[in-house]
């Protein structure tokens, strides 16, 4: 049944006897093999189709380094921020282990928005894959939670601020934001009950994301691999076994990911922080100016581009809501984008507005770090709306305006025979072929 | 839940309800009280605790701040920003015209929630402005109580974490702040003490 679903028989034939025996009773070696050995994926795949695993690696990393600094952290709040300069300084290693924790953090939203940005331009998110693309709007979220949670810990003046920054944005709700903000920091204000259950579901959210990983791979192998063409795999001649040809595509981009990275934790292991973390939190006094991490720095040049209200929407919950909008309309994107060409390989016009829409969450990240005064807001409110345009406006109405380039009759005839008015970012896969 | 008793007892034709659909009933129901008993304790715990309530008053003695400078001093684990405000402030504040303030209510705890925004229905002694150091916005604590801070363009609070600017009666002029700086419950115990909450 579910080898029918999954549109290929299982191959696996157990050899030695034990491999017989464990077959009979709990097939898990069975389902690791049709899984990641025998899988048939497209054998067209480029290298942006590596962040997956990439991505898979990091939450790897996080959990393991996480799991043996939690076992030198105190989450107290007069002894938090002392317990990371003991980690830095006393416990062994504890130097390389924090700086791989807190660079992996940036290296896995770096891996992520890469694999976003993947699966809407080669249309990943489109039928019969909602559900794949929705599981990972889901991990995202979480995410971002775990990773402002993290933020918080040291217990420097940035994270105090942030935590007391971000748990306000609940206070926006009309009439109970006040309550659900006390009821989720514990006080009147952030302090200790804050710091400790903070620290409590930092350790918790990454195992929920490791459950909804395993969701988002089943709900992958369910329809297969999307491909760069956006063609479905029509014969088993359009598919190659997962192993060795991805195990090894994968294994070598993740070690070129993790020379990167290595040249962050070695080398400017402070560069993604800010210096003011290294003063301990203060409640009374808040630093000149709080930014957030880079990787939230396009949601908060959303937040606070709304400095107007908006009928009976004060500015402040008319913030709140473009911001928790940014990431919700994602979840509506399958149904949001009309074009029934998967691929913007072969749509021209799509590929413009793809650009313009990445270069929009550039600018609005580089926005996000400038003062909210003068030029810099009415920039943010100009691509605060072409980010909603980008989903709201543009995708549903391009899938019935343009023109889409002939479609090739399938991935072998597409890796065959290349169109001639392939595109940069299509040739680029090409040529990693 | 019928369901589930329709294969047992052939109930598929609306016959009478059976001893079997009773038990299958009241199961569930008692589960979901039981349910509903234990996430009390477990939503409940995340309240502010015995030790963060009962730190409900401060006292101040204000013979100590010079007229035109501010203390800042820590009520309910939060800033409180106490003012000793010059003529020249009390009358600028004063002359601000209703129309010209973006949040028309006073936020002052000690009047009914519908009083305006005047400066009168500030401040309970003209000279001394008290108000939460917690900007209306997302929190921050604005700049402007130490001497030498930056006080914004209306001689009150600048927040710096976002640009929201209180004037010299701590109401929001500009920037994306919704409401004036808010006013706790306070009383003079004598003419240079106050107890606040």
């Amino acid at each position: 049944m579910q080898d029918d679903a999954m549109h290929h028989q299982s191959t696996y034939k157990p050899s030695t006897g034990f491999e017989k025996w464990m077959d009979r009773r709990l097939p898990i070696i069975r389902l690791a093999y049709d899984s990641f050995v025998d899988f048939p994926t497209p054998k067209n795949l480029n290298y942006w189709w590596t962040f997956g695993g990439i991505l898979a690696v990091c939450l790897m990393i996080q959990i393991i380094t996480g799991i043996v600094l939690a076992m030198h952290y105190t989450p107290q709040k007069d002894l938090a921020f002392d317990s990371l300069e003991y980690i830095m300084r006393d416990v062994h290693y504890g130097w390389l282990l924090r700086y791989v924790h807190a660079n992996c953090a940036s290296m896995f939203f770096f891996a992520v928005y890469i694999h976003m940005f993947r699966g809407l331009y080669y249309g990943s998110y489109k039928e019969p894959r909602e559900m794949l693309w929705i599981l990972g709007v889901v991990i995202y979220l979480l995410m971002m939670a775990t990773a402002f949670m993290g933020y918080v810990l040291p217990w420097g003046q940035m994270s105090y601020w942030a935590a007391q920054v971000i748990t306000n944005l609940f206070s926006a709700i009309p009439v109970v934001g006040e309550s659900i903000r006390t009821w989720l920091i514990g006080g009147f204000s952030i302090d200790n009950p804050t710091l400790n259950r903070f620290f409590s579901l930092h350790y918790l959210l990454p195992f929920a994301i490791a459950g909804v990983v395993v969701l988002h791979i089943w709900a992958l192998h369910i329809p297969g691999n999307n491909n760069p063409t956006g063609v479905e795999v029509k014969t088993k001649k359009d598919t190659v076994p997962f192993h060795p040809y991805y195990t090894v595509k994968d294994g070598f981009a993740i070690v070129v990911f993790l020379t990167l990275m290595a040249a962050f934790v070695f080398f400017a292991p402070n560069a993604m922080g800010h210096p003011d973390n290294y003063i301990p939190a203060n409640p009374l006094s808040t630093p000149p100016e709080i930014v957030p991490e880079w990787y939230f720095l396009p949601f908060y040049a959303m937040l606070r581009a709304i400095n107007f209200n908006f009928l009976f929407i004060s500015s402040k919950l008319g913030g709140v809501i473009v911001l928790f909008s940014a990431i919700a309309v994602l979840f509506v994107l399958p149904w949001l984008d009309t074009s029934k060409v998967r691929s913007m390989r072969y749509r021209p016009a799509a590929q413009l507005w793809f650009v313009l829409f990445v270069a929009d969450c550039i600018l609005l990240g580089y926005l996000g770090q400038k003062p909210a005064e003068g030029v810099y807001v009415a920039m943010a409110q100009a691509a605060t709306a072409y980010y909603f345009a980008f989903f709201l406006i543009i995708l549903p109405l391009l899938g019935i305006l343009e023109k889409p380039r002939p479609l090739p009759k399938s991935i072998s005839e597409s890796v065959l025979k290349p169109s001639t008015s392939e595109t940069p970012i299509g040739a680029q896969g090409q040529a990693a072929e | 839940m019928s369901a589930m008793s329709d294969s047992h007892d052939g109930n598929m034709a609306g016959g009478e309800p059976t001893r079997r659909d009773f038990i299958h009933i009241f199961s569930v129901a008692m589960a979901t009280v039981g349910s509903v008993g234990v996430l009390v304790p477990l939503v409940s715990q995340m309240n502010p605790d015995a030790t963060v309530l009962a730190l409900s008053t401060k006292e101040v003695d204000l013979s100590a701040i010079p007229v035109g400078q501010a203390v800042k001093v820590v009520w309910q684990g939060k800033p409180v920003f106490i003012r000793h405000r010059t003529k020249e402030e009390i009358a600028e504040a004063e002359a601000v015209p209703l129309s010209a303030l973006k949040d028309p209510l006073a936020r002052n705890a000690n009047l009914p929630a519908k009083a305006d925004a005047e400066d009168k229905n500030r401040r309970i002694k003209p000279e001394w402005l008290l108000v939460v150091g917690i900007c209306t916005h997302l929190g921050c604590v604005p700049l402007g109580t130490a001497q030498g801070e930056n006080r914004g363009d209306y001689d009150g609070w600048f927040c710096p974490c976002h640009g929201s600017q209180y004037d010299v009666s701590g109401r929001i002029r500009k920037g994306p702040a919704p409401e004036n700086l808010f006013i706790p419950t306070y009383k003079f115990l004598t003419d240079t003490s106050i107890r606040i909450g």
